[in-house]
């Protein structure tokens, strides 16, 4: 069960350096063709400082850098149950290979749907460089409830 | 593919960017997306977990789709033209499912000179089933 009196409730601050190898797999599972996404050389020929993270991978960082303080377990979101619903991505910076980043995530809401059927929690994560927010994120799970 | 430059004037609405067919969503793609995304819930790629759950078989991870429309953006033009990308997860895509990128430009406008797109943004499978939905907004630079 999501209780409600969690929303408002705040991740620690979590550190991250974007590694070149983490790239370099989501491209290749992703099936990028793109070499500003996977090789160095390649992207810094295009004008870019480093390898050049991809528009949904800022997301990625939420779970490659997992909060404490917002772990599953602690909000009672459980795998078997859970899906996800929706996910904004706002870029206001581009993240690059090297880039070292802060996460922050906070619960904005919980509500349910279906007379409780359906649990869903929103979380907003903002990731900083250099305390300048690079982008933003918002997430939406769902969590099904068993039959009484 | 290197992303052309956009010509604004020249890109109406209900005009449909190349979609991307990405072809289908095999177990080892999974397995790769477990490690390159840090989502490691089992339900991906764990098919005793996943019939444990209630699930026939493994799926998709919802992001994984989501990457394959970012990479439809970012054939279509440069990544910093891409200010946000909001999608709502529809379906489940099940393992195997041929998954398809589509966008159309849903609006344009001018603010205070910047040029914005609002495009539709979808994944499709196989059978046309929709399974990611949403939205993306693209600014466009001024020709030089």
């Amino acid at each position: 069960m999501l209780n409600p009196e969690n929303i408002g409730r705040q991740s620690e601050h979590r550190n991250i350096v974007v590694e070149h190898g983490q790239l370099k797999l989501f491209a290749k599972a992703i099936l990028e063709t793109n070499p500003i996404y996977f090789d160095q050389a390649a992207a810094q020929a295009a004008g870019h400082r480093d390898i050049l993270a991809p528009p949904t991978f800022s997301s990625c960082l939420k779970a490659l850098a997992p909060s404490t303080e917002l772990s599953y377990d602690s909000l009672g979101i459980d795998y078997k149950r859970l899906l996800h619903a929706e996910e904004k991505i706002e870029s206001i910076h581009p993240i690059y290979a090297g880039d070292q980043l802060t996460l922050i995530g906070e619960v904005t809401n919980i509500y349910e749907k279906k007379g409780g059927a359906l649990q869903f929690i929103v979380i907003q994560t903002k990731i900083l460089r250099s305390e300048t927010l690079v982008q933003q994120l918002t997430s939406t799970l769902v969590m099904r409830q068993e039959a009484a | 593919m290197v992303a052309q430059n956009l010509d604004f004037s020249r890109l109406n609405v209900g005009d449909q960017l190349p979609p991307l067919e990405f072809g289908a969503i095999s177990r080892h793609i999974l397995a790769l997306y477990c490690g390159g995304s840090g989502d490691h819930n089992p339900i991906h790629v764990d098919s005793d977990f996943a019939k444990a759950a209630g699930y026939d078989d493994v799926f998709a991870h919802g992001m994984l789709s989501m990457a394959i429309l970012g990479r439809l953006l970012t054939n279509w033009t440069a990544q910093e033209n891409i200010k946000s990308v909001s999608v709502r997860f529809v379906a489940i895509t099940q393992v195997l499912d041929e998954v398809t990128a589509s966008a159309t430009i849903l609006e344009k406008t001018v603010e205070d000179g910047e040029q914005q797109l609002t495009l539709e943004i979808a994944t499709t499978t196989q059978t046309g089933a929709k399974t990611l939905s949403g939205t993306a907004i693209i600014t466009v630079p001024q020709a030089m």
